[in-house]
């Protein structure tokens, strides 16, 4: 009897630590949207409709969200303009193309990149790629969002590499071997047959590449320059909106309009990736079950 | 892409842009270990920074980032793992366990920025923790709480179910069976996950800034609830903030490389452990 009433009290103990992931998730929307919430009731949500984003200022302080959220579709673009290319054709090399011992050394080594924590790799962005950047562009500041995007594209390469590695070693042996039988060149083979079949699963590891890129802060903030304005050129400084959020919260005074501001920043990035999030998963779900 | 010289330059172009991404690493890895070696000494491993970090070594960001590790840790693996045993032996197909799943997935993709947000409001500001250790430790927990569940429920259930079927058949209880005859031989494999995660919220900096990291602190911490310093945020310090960025060059270097060194060695650890486990269990 005695021992029923501890399986019935452990089962009970795993069902409530495994409830914390949902609560911490709560927790989260909870308390970010909190103080974004006060902010729409103060000075409303219309606010962060502007095109500037001037946090202080001894005349009127604005709060326009538009040069941030340009700022990180800027960067974010630009990086995965990078990212696929670079990501899918390592991916599909180590997959195909590879030796089978160059293919066991070269995926972990890509993988290592992912270990390196992000504001390293900002430091080396510093100190390497804005000088480069400046010199060959011959341009008066390297800090420009072409360069957060390189190292974003550096950050969200393992990611893409490793799950397009696995999606396109798992379609199956036999529509490789039908396409050759049929007289398919083995790039043929690669390009028409077993890179579409993988597609959903390639479409899900660059999903989920950006949404790391995103939601990257240190090397981006590092290296962009942080001038709140709106642009199209790679060539010009930008702030996105992790960094403002990074940058400005240790000066704002607990409870302002301007540290609520910055929580309203976190609900849009919030909101951004768990969207992307959720149709990663959707395709996913779909290569896993082909 | 019909003749075959066609073929072979797409072959070769494909192969340059994968051996691209390893050069870069490679440099990156390199070149910090190239200009650092020589700034790391034992003065600068085990003395204060003075002068605002100007001069002197980087113990405190040291013992900081080790002690936010261990707790972040402590907190985590203990959560992680039982949420795994949860899906793996007792979750039926449902709703709850969808729900579950959903959250899990979500963690995953919250930008750490976003955990800084969170940690802020909720252990620093509602909880009244302060900016301190413990609240850059449960702040970091929930960041790497989908890390360990995801490859801990992986490691048990790479145990096969005859383990399980042979001690329910001998009378075992459910909880028997998964106490002696599952845990013992997914346990390294549930460890390797941890060690991963260990090694990210090592090196993680913008959860930390909103919720722990002094700029420049130049003593040990006393208790969990005082602030420290860590070593990447120390590097940003360096590299961004610092009056003669220039001139502390050196120590940047310094600092970048036992951040690394300490992160790749963690996932190391991870991977030996990951290809120890490969041999001794085949099942």
């Amino acid at each position: 009897m005695k021992a029923i009433w501890k399986e019935k009290a452990i089962k009970l103990m795993l069902f409530a630590t495994a409830s914390t992931s949902i609560l911490i998730v709560i927790g989260i929307f909870v308390f970010v949207g909190k103080e974004a919430g006060h902010f729409a009731v103060e000075p409303g949500l219309k606010e962060l409709l502007g095109s500037r984003w001037i946090p202080v200022s001894f005349q009127k302080e604005s709060f326009g969200l538009l040069p941030l959220i340009t700022g990180s579709l800027l960067v974010t673009a630009l990086a995965t303009a990078l990212t696929i290319p670079f990501g899918v054709g390592a991916a599909v090399y180590i997959a195909e193309l590879a030796r089978p011992t160059e293919r066991e050394i070269l995926k972990p080594f890509i993988e290592i990149l992912a270990g390196i924590p992000s504001v390293v790799i900002g430091f080396f962005g510093l100190v390497v790629l804005v000088p480069l950047i400046k010199s060959v562009f011959n341009l008066s500041t390297g800090l420009t969002a072409l360069a957060g995007a390189v190292l974003l594209a550096l950050m969200a390469i393992p990611t893409v590499v490793s799950i397009s590695e696995d999606a396109i070693r798992s379609v199956p042996a036999s529509y490789k071997a039908a396409s050759l039988a049929l007289g398919a060149s083995k790039m043929q083979t690669i390009w028409k047959v077993t890179v579409p079949a993988a597609l959903p699963g390639i479409v899900a590891a660059v999903m989920l590449g950006i949404g790391r890129v995103i939601g990257e802060t240190m090397a981006v903030m590092m290296v962009t320059g942080n001038a709140a304005v709106i642009t199209a050129s790679p060539f010009d400084s930008v702030r996105t909106m992790t960094a403002t959020i990074a940058a400005e919260m240790g000066e704002v005074a607990f409870g302002s309009i301007h540290y609520r501001a910055l929580f309203c920043v976190g609900i849009v990035l919030l909101l951004a990736t768990f969207g992307l999030n959720i149709i990663a998963q959707k395709f996913l779900k779909k290569y896993r079950m082909g | 892409m019909r003749s075959a010289a066609a073929q072979t330059t797409i072959c070769w172009f494909i192969r340059a842009m994968t051996y691209l991404i390893v050069f870069v690493i490679a440099s990156i890895i390199i070149k910090i270990l190239w200009n650092g070696v020589s700034v790391i000494n034992w003065e600068f491993l085990t003395t204060m920074p003075r002068r605002g970090g100007s001069e002197g070594g980087i113990l405190p960001a040291i013992i900081g980032t080790l002690s936010l590790a261990l707790g972040t840790i402590i907190v985590a693996l203990p959560l992680g793992m039982a949420t795994a045993i949860y899906l793996s032996e007792y979750a039926k197909a449902g709703r709850f366990t969808r729900t579950v799943r959903l959250a899990i997935v979500t963690l995953a993709g919250v930008p750490s920025i976003v955990f800084g947000l969170f940690g802020l409001g909720l252990f620093v500001i509602f909880l009244r923790f302060g900016a301190s250790i413990i609240a850059g430790c449960f702040t970091l927990a929930c960041m790497i709480l989908p890390i360990i569940i995801v490859s801990s429920e992986e490691a048990l259930r790479a145990v096969p179910k005859s383990l399980r079927e042979g001690s329910l058949a001998l009378g075992a209880t459910k909880w028997q069976t998964i106490y002696k005859n599952v845990l013992p031989y997914s346990i390294s494999g549930m460890l390797t996950g941890s060690i991963l995660g260990i090694g990210r919220a090592a090196g993680e900096t913008a959860p930390i800034l909103l919720t722990v990291a002094a700029f420049y602190l130049p003593r040990l911490p006393k208790s969990i609830f005082d602030q420290v310093m860590a070593l990447p945020y120390h590097l940003y310090v360096l590299t961004t903030q610092h009056p003669d960025i220039e001139k502390v060059r050196p120590l940047q270097y310094g600092t970048a490389l036992v951040l690394l060194v300490l992160v790749l060695g963690v996932n190391l650890v991870a991977i030996i452990l990951r290809i120890h486990i490969r041999k001794k269990y085949k099942w």
